[in-house]
């Protein structure tokens, strides 16, 4: 663990060590891909949020040359991927959509396989990976008799067998019981503790708020936003859950204030069992920063104040408002 | 030298998976099940033929009236007397030299087990290792490991294609070397310095024996499996292509099977249809040429088959690379 930690940290930190630029893709004359830009920095967890059907398996499988890009550029610690593929899957370690192992060898035998394909792996190193993900009692059983949860642990030591700078995880979750998740959160947490960047997709949107610090939001082959967790979260919007002990004087108070916006009771995407138990609350649409002069406008105006709640949007309500319109597949 | 050295532990990992997926034991054990049975056929055949004949003299001048008693019928076709009347010729020119065509031992057993295998049986057995070579990495998934590792797609394949070519000639040096074993134990170890002629020439519906010269058995054993290596060598060829291109197993076997049995029934059948001699599997019985049959299709030569067989072989390795190193991987 302490020389992947060394070996992680080789690169000055703002470096990308993805970088995708107008990447287009179309398959069988239809766009699947319809121009892709973001960056993967060093030491982060990026989260590749979409519907199932957005097309994040195909960015994905292009990301690691099994997919050539229509048009645009992959570059992986500034290999361009199509261009030097040897010298950029290097860099990389990866997971696409399941785990996949030849079932016939053992878990070792596995592990050597791929070790043969790369240049400095020992024996050494494939013992390290294996007690890494926590496998190194079972390495030498066939991988037919593995659960999910083994065979996703031998993908993941595949993928850190090389000592790669970017680990890609499609749907890591998938599968997985509650426990095993949490464990995985923890194991990736733990990783990009180490230096290593992180790719993450999932259409599951909590699991990336759990998990990432910067997601990039995908539908229809599009990225809708790039940005940190917050950062999507504040630029959408935050709304104020007011009560007060006069209904109809607190709304008319809140009406009249410039840049407070009532939202009707169907209106707004906040999780109903939120509001269950909460009579004639006011639901405004505003900043939260202005949360104090109008509690003190209202106490002044003699106006009682049961509660405020003020509540961020999840992302779940966020992707809902920037995919309006659109199904969701 | 240093490319070589990064390709070595590929084909150590493909000869590794084919090993281990226990395929060549399957063969083995189909071998071992087989031989015997034939063996047993043969030696049948040998026990009638010693009751019926005085010796293999008088059986092979048996033989040879039967067959003119079929020349001189008018309801035979034209085709079957033209075959009958060159394996006279043949006969004749064995009973001529005083050699016996069907000596009762280990290595004619071995020479002619082989030589029948070469249509379908050794097909077959190479479809057992290719078809799933590629198509087989597609269905489990594992393709997706294979092809996001810092290796090149086309060393990929050439180290799968190595490893199949190793396995190929495997399988004919362990089928012959079971075959020698076990009927040796019934007809004796013998026969390795037994003349066999070789060099008839048929042109239309005669021999022309001057080219004819005796080879003692064991070589005429060697060049055999020369020739069935190469026959198998261009079955494994044409199957890694439809591996490469088709991604199940169970549909990548299919056309392969089709191909080759099509091959084997139209090479009875197109004495009329001469384009037919352009199919890959009605030039399969390269052997056919080293004992003198007569050709499924007049005109055919070693060399005609060995050129048809070598650009069927090119153009499936060309059209193979070219999809394995360009193709979307999409499943």
């Amino acid at each position: 663990m302490q020389l992947a930690k060394q070996e992680a940290g080789q690169s000055a930190p703002q470096d990308a060590v993805l970088l995708v630029r107008n990447v287009k893709k179309q398959i069988g004359g239809k766009p699947i891909i319809k121009d892709v830009t973001f960056e993967v920095r060093a030491g982060e967890i990026f989260g590749f949020l979409g519907p199932n059907g957005a097309g994040k398996t195909t960015m994905i499988r292009m990301l690691v040359d099994l997919i050539k890009p229509s048009s645009g550029e992959i570059r992986i610690c500034g290999e361009d991927i199509s261009r030097h593929p040897e010298a950029a899957l290097r860099q990389v370690g990866c997971i696409v959509e399941n785990p996949e192992a030849y079932s016939y060898l053992t878990g070792w035998e596995n592990l050597e396989h791929f070790a043969r394909m790369q240049r400095g792996i020992d024996n050494e190193r494939i013992r390290e990976v294996a007690a890494i993900v926590g496998l190194d009692d079972r390495i030498h059983d066939k991988v037919k008799t593995y659960s999910l949860g083994m065979r996703q642990r031998l993908g993941i030591a595949q993928a850190l067998l090389g000592r790669p700078k970017l680990l890609i995880l499609d749907e890591p979750t998938n599968g997985l019981d509650p426990k095993g998740i949490k464990e995985l959160r923890e194991f990736v947490r733990m990783l990009a503790n180490q230096g290593f960047s992180l790719f993450i997709s999932s259409h599951l949107l909590s699991e990336i708020q759990l998990m990432c610090d910067r997601v990039a939001i995908i539908s229809h082959g599009k990225v809708l936003a790039v940005g940190t967790v917050e950062e999507l979260i504040h630029d959408a919007d935050n709304y104020v859950v007011w009560q007060f002990e006069q209904p109809e004087e607190g709304r008319r108070l809140l009406a009249g204030e410039g840049g407070v916006e009532l939202v009707q009771e169907h209106e707004h995407r906040i999780d109903e069992s939120l509001l269950a138990g909460m009579k004639e609350a006011l639901i405004t649409a505003m900043s939260p920063d202005r949360i104090s002069s109008l509690v003190e406008k209202a106490v002044r105006a003699g106006i009682g104040i049961v509660s405020v709640h003020s509540i961020a949007p999840t992302l779940e309500q966020l992707f809902l408002r920037m995919t309006e319109g659109e199904s969701i597949g | 030298m240093k490319a070589l050295d990064r390709l070595l532990p590929l084909i150590q990992n493909e000869t590794l998976k084919i090993w281990k997926k226990k395929r060549f034991f399957v063969i083995v054990l189909v071998l071992l099940i087989l031989i015997p049975i034939f063996t047993y056929a043969q030696f049948r055949i040998n026990e009638t033929n010693k009751k019926n004949f005085k010796d293999w003299r008088n059986q092979l001048v048996q033989q040879i009236s039967e067959y003119q008693n079929i020349l001189s019928s008018d309801r035979i076709p034209e085709e079957w007397k033209r075959s009958r009347r060159i394996a006279v010729q043949q006969l004749q020119y064995y009973l001529d030299h005083d050699v016996n065509p069907n000596s009762p031992d280990g290595v004619t057993f071995t020479r002619s087990f082989l030589s029948n295998a070469v249509t379908l049986f050794f097909p077959l057995l190479v479809l057992a290792l290719a078809s799933d070579l590629v198509s087989g990495e597609s269905t489990a998934g594992t393709i997706k490991m294979l092809l996001t590792r810092p290796v090149r797609r086309w060393k990929i394949l050439l180290s799968k294609l190595l490893a199949l070519s190793l396995y190929v000639s495997l399988i004919i040096v362990v089928s012959a070397v079971l075959c020698y074993l076990i009927s040796g134990a019934v007809f004796g170890y013998t026969g390795w310095d037994m003349p066999v002629f070789t060099g008839f020439v048929i042109k239309g519906s005669s021999v022309e024996s001057s080219f004819v010269h005796a080879i003692p058995q064991w070589l005429y054993l060697l060049m055999e499996a020369g020739l069935i290596w190469v026959s198998a060598m261009s079955v494994a060829l044409l199957s890694l292509m439809v591996s490469v291109l088709v991604r199940s197993t169970a549909a990548s076997i299919v056309t392969m099977m089709a191909a080759v049995i099509s091959g084997t029934l139209l090479s009875n059948m197109t004495s009329s249809w001469h384009s037919a001699k352009f199919i890959f599997s009605v030039n399969l019985r390269l052997t056919d040429y080293l004992e003198g049959s007569p050709p499924p299709i007049t005109g055919m030569t070693l060399g005609f088959s060995l050129i048809i067989l070598a650009c069927w072989g090119i153009a499936s390795l060309a059209v193979s690379f070219f999809v394995f190193t360009k193709q979307d991987i999409l499943n």
